[in-house]
Parts: C-alpha cells; sequence; structure tokens
C-alpha cells in the first residue's frame, strides 16, 4: 500500500511537475548528505563488525563473554538516545563527521552480530584445509574464511543501509539533515505532503536500490556447509604483543558506544537542572507504549502466521510473491509509512486518522517482516511429518493446527511478538505522525523534551526506553546464534 | 483390524511429459493380522505406496480397499483422518510439546483423553512395547532413538486402528538397537493381531520381522510371497541378489537336475530342459580342502561367519561362499568345491515372462 501510495502520487502529480519538485538544489544537497553518510557508516561498520567478530571469535583475547555482550549492548540504546546522549554532553558533535560517529557506534552490531554468528558456525575445517594446503593463516581467512562470510556480512550491512535511510531522530538531533529528516521538517510546516512526498519517493528508490544490490550481490552460491557432523572449535589467534592495544581498542569503544549513553543518563538524571520526575506523565506514557506495543505485537503477529504458513507449507510463485512483499517493507522508512497512512486514510477514511487503529496498522505494515523471520523459522523446524502423524491418528486440518503445529512453533510465535513488542516501543517516526492526539508514548515524550533542549527532562524517559530495549538485545543475541 | 487391497494402483509425480510414475499399477493384499513388508531400493516407489495406502496422497487410478470399504477410487477418497490408520515414520515423529502419555493418547477420543480409561490404555501400550510405566511422564527428547520409536508404535497402536504402517522404522537406530527394536515391534503388533505394513530397503529387516514380504522395483510389485519362499526361490536372479547373496552360474538343465562347471544339483522348481542360470546361495557353496577347484581371492570374516570369494580354476566366473568364521580357508590357497540343496534355474532361451 505505501508503495502503491508513493507510485501512485508521482504519476497523478504529473511529471513536469514532479519533475520540479525532484530537481532543486535542496534536494541535491539533500541526496549528496544522504549518500555519503549512507556510505560513510556502511564502510565503517564493516570494518568495525568484522574486525571485532574476528578479535572476539578467532583470537585468544580475554573476557571473551564479557566483550561479546557489551559489543551488542548498543542494540539495546535506540540510536536516537545516543544522539541524544553525545550531543547534550557535547554540543560540538553535530554535523557529517559527528553523524558518521554516532550512528556507526549505534548500527556496527547489526553487522558484528550476523558475522559473529556465521564465524562460530563456520567449520574450522575448511580453514585448516587450506592452511595444509600451503596458503598461510592470513591467505587462508581472506580466500576461505571472508567469502563464507559474505552472506551474513551484507545481510548486516543492508540492515545498516536501510535503518539509515529510515533514520529520523538521531540525524534531526545531530543537526545533519538527510532525505528523512527533510520529509518530516516538510511535513510539519506545510501540513501539504506534495514536495514531502516526491521526496519520499526519491528515498524509496534509494532503498530498492540497495535492496537490489544486495540480492545481486549475494548471488545464487552455496555457502552451507557440505557434510554431515558438528563443527570442532577454531584454534584461536594467538595475540602475543598485539594483545594490549586490542584491548585498549575494545575498551575505547565499548567506552563510546555504552559509557557515553550511560554516563550521559546518569549525568542528567542526577545534575540536570530541568531533571524532574512527573510520576503521573511517566506512568501514562509507559501505560500508552506498553499497551500500543502489546496490542501491535498481536496484530502484527497474527499476520504474519498465515503468511509464513503459506510460504513454507504451500510454497508456490504467489505465496513466494505474497512473503517476498511484506519483506520489501523493511526497505521502507517508517515516515514513507507513515506518510502513506496520514494521505489515503484523510482521502479514503478520515475517521480512523489519528487513531490508535491507523497507528497499530502502521506498525504492523512496518514491523511484519520481524515477526514474520521468527514465526517462519519455526515452521520450517516444525517436521511436516507431524501433521501426517496427527492426521493419522484422527485429526482434522484445523485440530492439527490446534493441537500440534500452533504449540510446536508458540517459542517462535513468541519470539516474534517481543521482538515486534520492542520495536514498537522504541518507534519514534511513525508514531511522531499517527498517534492520537493527547497520546504520548516514551519515545515521543522524550522526543519532545530532548528537542527542546530540556535534556534532563528526556533523560528518565530515555532510561525507561533503554530498560525495555534490553529483553530485545538478549533475545536477538540468542536468536541469531542459535540460528546459523 | 482389516485386510488391505490394493488393485491397479497408480501415482505419478510432475504432469504431462515428465511424469514419473512412482507406483505404477500396483497390486497387493495385506491379509487380516498380517505383517507385510514391502522391500525395495530406494527410489523404488514405496513410501509413496504407504502415502497412498495412508491417504497422504490420492492415487491417479486404481482402488485402495479396507476390507470392503473403498478408502480410495474413482470419485471417492476417504481422508487420513477418517481412515484410522496407525502411521509411524522414519525417527518416531513424537510431538515434541507433549509427553509420552499424551503422546500416546494423541488419538483417543477426547473425552477418553483425561479419563482413568486413557491412562490405564497409555499403560497398556507401555506393556505392550516393553517400556517401563514410569516412562509416561517423560519428554521424547528424553529417550533414545529406539524407545521413540516403541512409543511411536504405542501411539499408533492406541487408538485400535485398522492398519499400522511403518515407514523405514528402524533406519535411523544403529545395528545393535535396530534389531531389538524391531522385535519388539513385531511382538507387539503380533501380540495385538494388527495388520500392518512396513516399508524397509534392509532384507534382513524384512525377512526376519514380516510374514509376507512385497518386492518392489521401479514402481510395480515384482514377487510377494512368505520370507522362506521369497528366498528359496525368487521370481527372477535379480530379487533372487535383492533378498540375499546370490552367484549366478551358466547350467544346463536336463530332467529335475542342472549341471554346471563345477558340479549339479537337483532343481528346487520344473525348469524346461536346455541352457539356463541358477541362482547359488552363498551357503550352498561348500568349501573344501580334499580337493581342487578354485582359488581364494578374498575373505571377509565377520566372526560367526566369513564370506570366502572364489575364483574357479582356471580361469572361471566368481563364487561367493559362507563358511563358519573360524575354518576359512587364507587367502591365495587352494581348495574344492561343492553344491548342496535344490537350486532354482531360470531357462536364458525363454526369458521368465516378468523381466
Amino acid at each position: 500500500m505505501p508503495l502503491g501510495f508513493v507510485a501512485t502520487y508521482t504519476v497523478a502529480i504529473g511529471p513536469a511537475e514532479a519533475w520540479e519538485l525532484v530537481v532543486r538544489p535542496r534536494v541535491g544537497e539533500l541526496l549528496w548528505n544522504t549518500v555519503r553518510l549512507t556510505v560513510g557508516v556502511m564502510t565503517l561498520t564493516t570494518l568495525l563488525g568484522v574486525g571485532l567478530a574476528f578479535v572476539v571469535e578467532r583470537t585468544d583475547v580475554p573476557f571473551k563473554p564479557l566483550w561479546h555482550g557489551l559489543l551488542v549492548a548498543p542494540l539495546a540504546v535506540p540510536a536516537f538516545v545516543n544522539s541524544y546522549a553525545w550531543v547534550s554532553l557535547d554540543r560540538s558533535v553535530t554535523g557529517y563527521a559527528g553523524a558518521l560517529l554516532v550512528v556507526s557506534l549505534s548500527y556496527y552490531p547489526l553487522v558484528y552480530l550476523p558475522v559473529v554468528a556465521s564465524l562460530r558456525g563456520l567449520d574450522p575445517a575448511l580453514e585448516e584445509s587450506a592452511w595444509s594446503l600451503g596458503h598461510s593463516r592470513w591467505r587462508s581467512f581472506g580466500s576461505v574464511v571472508l567469502p563464507q562470510l559474505r552472506p551474513a556480512l551484507l545481510g548486516g550491512v543492508l540492515l545498516v543501509g536501510l535503518h539509515l535511510l529510515a533514520e529520523f531522530g538521531a540525524l534531526q538531533l545531530l543537526r545533519f539533515p538527510t532525505f528523512t529528516t527533510a520529509i518530516y521538517d516538510l511535513y510539519g510546516s506545510t501540513f501539504n505532503g506534495a514536495a514531502a512526498n516526491m521526496i519520499a519517493g526519491v528515498l524509496v528508490l534509494l532503498c530498492l536500490l540497495l535492496l537490489l544490490a544486495e540480492l545481486r550481490l549475494r548471488g545464487h552460491r552455496r555457502f552451507a556447509r557440505v557434510g554431515q557432523g558438528a563443527a570442532r572449535q577454531a584454534v584461536p589467534v594467538h595475540l602475543a604483543r598485539s594483545r594490549t592495544p586490542v584491548l585498549l581498542g575494545l575498551a575505547l569503544l565499548v567506552g563510546a558506544g555504552v559509557g557515553v549513553p550511560i554516563y550521559a543518563l546518569v549525568h542528567w538524571l542526577w545534575v540536570g537542572s530541568s531533571t524532574e520526575f512527573p510520576v503521573g506523565e511517566l506512568l501514562a506514557a509507559t501505560g500508552s507504549t506498553v499497551g500500543l506495543a502489546a496490542f501491535g505485537a498481536v496484530v502484527t503477529t497474527l499476520c504474519a502466521l498465515p503468511v509464513a504458513w503459506l510460504a513454507v507449507r504451500h510454497r508456490g510463485r504467489l505465496t513466494t510473491l505474497i512473503e517476498r512483499s511484506t519483506y520489501l517493507a523493511t526497505a521502507l522508512p517508517g515516515i514513507v509509512v507513515a506518510l502513506a497512512f496520514v494521505t489515503v486514510s484523510l482521502r479514503v477514511v478520515p475517521a480512523v486518522y489519528q487513531t490508535s487503529l491507523l497507528l497499530v496498522a502502521a506498525y504492523a505494515v512496518l514491523f511484519l517482516p520481524r515477526a514474520l523471520v521468527s514465526v517462519r523459522a519455526g515452521l520450517e523446524q516444525a517436521p511436516v511429518v507431524l501433521d501426517d502423524v496427527a492426521r493419522s491418528l484422527g485429526s482434522g486440518p484445523l485440530e492439527v493446527a490446534r493441537r500440534v503445529t500452533l504449540p510446536v512453533i508458540a517459542p517462535s510465535i513468541g519470539a516474534g511478538a517481543a521482538l515486534v513488542f520492542l520495536a514498537i516501543a522504541t518507534e519514534l517516526t511513525a508514531t511522531l505522525m499517527l498517534s492520537p492526539i493527547g497520546t504520548d508514548t516514551l519515545a515521543t515524550s522524550f522526543w519532545s523534551a530532548s528537542s527542546d533542549l530540556r535534556y534532563g527532562a528526556a533523560a528518565p524517559y530515555a532510561l525507561l526506553l533503554v530498560l525495555i530495549s534490553v529483553p530485545a538485545t538478549v533475545l536477538l543475541m540468542r536468536q541469531e546464534t542459535l540460528e546459523r | 483390524m482389516s485386510r488391505v487391497e490394493l488393485a491397479e494402483v497408480v501415482y505419478a509425480f510432475g504432469h504431462g511429459a515428465d511424469a514419473v510414475r512412482a507406483v505404477d499399477g500396483v497390486d497387493l493384499v495385506v491379509p487380516e493380522g498380517s505383517f507385510t513388508a514391502v522391500l525395495g531400493p530406494s527410489g523404488c516407489g514405496k513410501t509413496t505406496l504407504l502415502r497412498l495406502v495412508a491417504g497422504f496422497l490420492a492415487p491417479q487410478a486404481g482402488t485402495i480397499r479396507f476390507d470392503d470399504a473403498v478408502v480410495a477410487g474413482p470419485g471417492r477418497v476417504v481422508p487420513p483422518q477418517q481412515r484410522r490408520v496407525g502411521y509411524v515414520p522414519q525417527e518416531g515423529a513424537l510431538f515434541p510439546h507433549l509427553d509420552v502419555a499424551a503422546n500416546i493418547g494423541f488419538g483417543l477420543p477426547k473425552q477418553q483423553r483425561a479419563s482413568a480409561a486413557g491412562r490405564d490404555r497409555v499403560a497398556e501400550m507401555l506393556d505392550l512395547v516393553e517400556l517401563p510405566r514410569e516412562y509416561a511422564a517423560r519428554s521424547p527428547h528424553e529417550l533414545s532413538g529406539g524407545q521413540q520409536q516403541r512409543v511411536a508404535l504405542a501411539r499408533a497402536l492406541a487408538p485400535e486402528p485398522s492398519v499400522v504402517l511403518l515407514d523405514e522404522p528402524f533406519s535411523s537406530l544403529d545395528a545393535s538397537l535396530r534389531t531389538t527394536t524391531g522385535r519388539a515391534v513385531a511382538h507387539a503388533l503380533q501380540a495385538t493381531g494388527t495388520t500392518a505394513v512396513m516399508v524397509t530397503h534392509d532384507q534382513d529387516e524384512a525377512l526376519s520381522l514380516a510374514d509376507q514380504v512385497a518386492v518392489m522395483r521401479l514402481g510395480h510389485v515384482i514377487q510377494t510371497d512368505a520370507p522362506r519362499d521369497l528366498y528359496r526361490a525368487p521370481v527372477d536372479p535379480e530379487v533372487g541378489a535383492f533378498v540375499g547373496g546370490a552367484t549366478v552360474v551358466e547350467a544346463r538343465v536336463e530332467g529335475d537336475r542342472a549341471t554346471f562347471a563345477f558340479g549339479s544339483a537337483p532343481l528346487a522348481a520344473p525348469a524346461p530342459d536346455g541352457e539356463a542360470r541358477v541362482l547359488l546361495r552363498p551357503e550352498q557353496i561348500l568349501v573344501h580342502r580334499s580337493e581342487v577347484g578354485a582359488r581364494v581371492e578374498q575373505v571377509h570374516f565377520y566372526g560367526h561367519d566369513a564370506a570366502v570369494r572364489l575364483r574357479l580354476l582356471p580361469d572361471g566366473p566368481a563364487l561367493v561362499a559362507r563358511v563358519p568364521g573360524l575354518d576359512a580357508p587364507e587367502p591365495g590357497s587352494e581348495v574344492g568345491i561343492g553344491v548342496t540343496g535344490p537350486v532354482v534355474a531360470y531357462p536364458t532361451t525363454s526369458p521368465t515372462g516378468v523381466r
């Protein structure tokens, strides 16, 4: 629906006017900003992600589990909370350099996590074979291990790119204008979507471009390990003299990625002059956040069930198309989805505009892929033969679903719902644009305080946001490591 | 318990020119209370056959009857949940979210499941498959592979099915467990008088457990017989070689005897005079030290017995003999050979008609 909206809008407005709206110096500037930030962050997160994964997974660095936990921890801090931490402590952290630093620190775990999981699942016998065939240890890594990491790496980097193109809060705070922030500003100032919608179109094109690039680069080669049996642990690389610099580097990174936000939160909670504890408002915001997130999670997961079931059990062209089209939603920034929902609801069903119903529908579109991934993985692991056995024991199709399939995949359904719950709880952009008047969530309350530079007042909301994100991070960590 | 009858059953995968006839006009009668093994190499269509009987697939032609009721035939296909079949797949496929008792009770009527009668039935089934009653509270993952298979059989038997279908039930078990589990399963089926069809590629399993064996090849059932008859008189040399060790040699049939390069033997069944091939089982070939007639090429020692590969002197065909393990000759030595017992002859001039 959002995609169709952007397309029809472009057609309806007429090519001439569309061209005029798009080809402007302002748009050129935004494009340059968006592209250089995306490329910069993708490069930096790749280097950080692969490097850190290698250090933690393949060297004899001490306290591995501790480092692993700390390196994943930034996932629990929403990017806009992280920017708030940096900006509130040092006003000079703005512009390209600031944005590159802060956003990379927030997003590198998206690369690190799948690469670590992939490295862990890799059979060291491959590396050893290359080694025994005369390649040096480093050359073996480059010629055998890196190509194997490619799917995980590409997937992670794609996620970084898509997140970045959709990022609004963090970049707004860092005062680095991109397409997403410009759409919001245009929408906010004029309330007329013409310009906003056209820029949204360009943004969607960029996202689709990324998605296509990833598909293209991934190719069709087989990467799975051939053969049976469990892979052994790899023999770790002895760090020797580089041990101290490596430890220092890790400490520095963790300090910047986790230490700074924690310090900023504590600082503003204790010392902030504008710090106040409006318990009533905090409770109300928490209540509406939890309510919306829970309702949204249930709706989204319910939508994911039939799609996943069709995709796994009744594979065909149509079902694959349906499934793929929901993944397309991953490429749609929250702001575009929100814009589409605003415009379409105002024109078609004005009654639902600014109701929770519309907001939850937007959440469902945005986060369906997250639920789908979990539910699908669960269904794929639930053997069809269980259905056969249940049928032979006298159960009809509905009874099989109720007594066998659903109970068997219940953990995956739960994990999917939890992921969606937490994604909704920390969602900012669509919530800002679509939430009913008078409904404040933790994210929107935090946003109104921090964008007014009342850093202290924003702190309690930020803290609650971080606390709410911790379980999701743990869940994600486990899922990633188990899946491979 | 029902008699199961398949007539002219056809099932093809794919459409048009690409269609592969996995089951190609199969006729098979499984008498009431019989344990029938469907034996064949992988890809012969035996699992498809089983799935047709279970109702997971519908035949494109032919009929399947349980007693007098047509469960699949022109214009009528009874869905699996109404056929009352007990299905035991490879590796058991126990429901992972249910304990042993709930697995076994799964197919019982709803009001019976929670009642004392249901619990009694579960205990009875555990006794039947020779598992301790305390296992009722265990989770499937706490059981060994063999125990899981026993629970899977108990689950299939609990609702008193018309027929139990076993799909390579022991193939994932290791050798020693395979034998004991197989015996326990055969015993439970016999004790309840259940009609059962087991699909397997393992001839030892088929011959030792079943009372009737149907050999399948390329979608056809080639021969259906009692294990003893199948082993003694296979319908052609290929079936003979599939159900056990076999050496095929050129021979000449005259009257009720066949004569070949190293002796002669009475015929197990009448055959026309003339050129023929005879099938010799390894245990029919005798090795003795008194005369010289063959050279020992290889010896495979299994302990209880040994397979001795011989070459007829000076450059005759290769033969395989089975001798008690400790009596095996040394490789390279020269020995005398003879043949005991009746043999089956297949005329080379007029083929048997089946092939």
